[in-house]
């Protein structure tokens, strides 16, 4: 029902700083892939006023300075660009993640297992089948939401949201996966941790990925994880995939 | 090069304008929840606009000047700056005041508004992550090593010295006294309310509650109706936006706002406005205009004039007497 086409798109107002162009109401990835190329043309024309673009699963929220563009302004330069065609994507990075999918980092593993009725390790086997495409960010700072995943991943949040979840916990829910990047409140199933920080602080760029790049993931063991993360300190540790 | 933290005071933070062009990376905004406070501050102490200054909210910190001299501006509050310098003296807030090396500044309690700015000549000489020192204390970053001020911290500034010439002052602090109400534009999610409950909404008073942080402000008053549920599909946040989560209470998002969020936003608060909303204390009562888009636009025109014309109106503060200067060449005695 949603099938995305150039002329579905609706206008919504979010102040006299924003403008959100909403594409569906629904989560569906062809949805979000057209809300991504729209972001793509959008940037490129480097629209002066602009302050940034922010792709959702259904829409695109751009920010902008009400003093240098109106909003009737930005409209009209908008609305043309909507009809383009444009392919996707020049800066898009393929990454590589090492995934610990073990008892201590996994809490919820056996959980998922049972819900679904496949083994752990059928689990494991299926999280990494799939290079996935980071949808968007948000919920927290490098915080990817990532898809789809097979479809067996396709079940319900936690009924009981836990109120701490350590960073570097990969979770899964509707088919999508994420990485927490720092302690947070979360509701998804923490199936594994990643040794990559994919939010710290302390680098010059704190976050790692963007909507748009792809994402990878295969398993190690515990006594790997602690390596890796030796590795990753010391700079030794390469997690972009040579194309 | 620097000040040193005496007593940290309530969670203060350093804070500029923020980080608006990284919202594609889920890095929320932050900078001042009343960033035309800080404008003003700044102004005052012959800084560009922009430059960061310390966020108070409550209770202000005490620090020892460690430079030569050191010029300082508070705006926010009526709450005079106490200088602790053998005697203790005190200036008044909304001007600027030259400081020597060794004085112990006090701020104390200035809890008569949301949040006052404290500026300095100069600036801090702190890093900056994704083009801002602003501090975001949930993720680490910015300010001063990510988080707020503790006592001993010594924060470096940019310049060893006040340049030499006369104090400033703001000539009415209107910002302190405005109300009426805040001014909304409908949307992004109106249409997930009943129509009575969108009219209950600019009918009713509501009250700040005590749960207002950097990241919003929890309100509390007629409960409003959601018509398709309170679960959306995630999208974009700006600060502002007036969400209504299932317990029906709205919510006002600032600064350190998420950058994405599933629930409902009925309106938006107007830009000309957000500055009003980081002044807002506990207890408070609130009421909501409905405006267009183009009248919002028309109303940040007016407030950017009034802001430089402010500016360019500051007047000569009356000079500071140096009662230690004058007691040392025995021009008086037994002062106070």
């Amino acid at each position: 029902m949603n099938t995305p086409s150039r002329n579905s798109y609706r206008f919504l107002f979010a102040g006299d700083s924003a403008l959100v162009i909403q594409f569906g109401e629904t989560v569906d990835a062809s949805i979000n892939q057209h809300v991504r190329k729209i972001s793509a043309i959008v940037k490129r024309e480097d629209i002066e006023g602009v302050v940034d673009l922010v792709p959702t699963m259904r829409s695109l929220m751009i920010h902008y300075d009400p003093l240098c563009i109106s909003q009737a302004e930005l409209k009209k330069f908008i609305t043309p660009l909507l009809g383009r065609e444009f392919t996707l994507d020049d800066d898009i990075i393929r990454w590589r993640i090492p995934v610990c999918y073990e008892n201590e980092y996994a809490p919820d593993i056996e959980d998922v297992s049972r819900s679904l009725r496949v083994s752990a390790s059928e689990i494991i086997k299926q999280h990494t089948s799939v290079e996935l495409e980071v949808f968007m960010m948000g919920f927290l700072p490098g915080f990817p939401y990532l898809g789809l995943l097979p479809e067996i991943f396709d079940l319900p949040r936690r009924v009981e949201p836990r109120v701490h979840v350590p960073p570097r916990s990969i979770s899964v829910a509707a088919r999508q996966t994420t990485i927490y990047t720092i302690d947070s409140p979360g509701g998804w199933h923490l199936i594994g941790q990643t040794p990559v920080d994919f939010y710290d602080p302390n680098r010059e760029n704190p976050v790692l990925v963007k909507a748009g790049d792809k994402v990878a993931f295969f398993a190690i063991d515990s006594k790997e994880y602690s390596a890796v993360r030796r590795a990753l300190k010391a700079d030794e540790y390469p997690l972009i995939m040579d194309c | 090069m620097a000040i040193k933290i005496i007593d940290p005071g309530f969670n203060v933070t350093v804070q500029d304008f923020g980080r608006p062009k990284f919202q594609h990376l889920g890095v929320p905004v932050s900078g001042a929840i009343a960033p035309t406070l800080l404008r003003l501050a700044n102004a005052l102490v012959s800084n560009t606009e922009y430059e960061a200054g310390l966020e108070i909210r409550l209770m202000g910190p005490t620090f020892e000047v460690l430079c030569d001299s050191l010029r300082i501006a508070l705006v926010g509050t009526s709450t005079p700056v106490e200088i602790i310098d053998g005697d203790i003296t005190f200036q008044p807030a909304n001007q600027s005041i030259k400081l020597k090396k060794g004085q112990i500044v006090k701020i104390g309690n200035v809890s008569d508004s949301g949040t006052t700015y404290l500026a300095f000549e100069g600036g801090f000489d702190l890093p900056k992550t994704y083009d801002s020192m602003s501090t975001y204390v949930r993720a680490g970053i910015g300010g001063y090593k990510g988080r707020p001020l503790l006592a001993g911290d010594v924060v470096p500034l940019k310049t060893n010295s006040a340049a030499a010439h006369g104090e400033l002052k703001l000539n009415d602090a209107w910002f302190l006294d405005e109300n009426g109400p805040l001014r909304v534009i409908l949307g992004p999610q109106d249409d997930y309310f009943s129509s009575n409950s969108i009219e209950t909404f600019f009918d009713s008073k509501y009250s700040v509650t005590t749960e207002a942080d950097r990241m919003g402000i929890r309100l509390d008053g007629p409960k409003l109706q959601h018509s398709k549920g309170y679960n959306i599909v995630s999208d974009g946040i700006v600060t502002g936006a007036i969400q209504v989560p299932g317990t029906g209470q709205p919510i006002m998002l600032l600064a350190d706002h998420q950058t994405t969020g599933g629930y409902p936003k009925l309106g938006t608060i107007i830009s000309a406005d957000i500055s009003r909303l980081g002044l807002l204390c506990p207890g408070a009562e609130v009421t909501f205009q409905q405006i267009t888009v183009q009248e919002a636009e028309q109303i940040l025109v007016e407030q950017e004039l009034k802001i430089k014309t402010a500016i360019g109106n500051f007047k000569p503060a009356d000079p500071w007497l140096d009662h230690q200067a004058l007691y040392n060449e025995n021009l008086i005695s037994g002062f106070m």
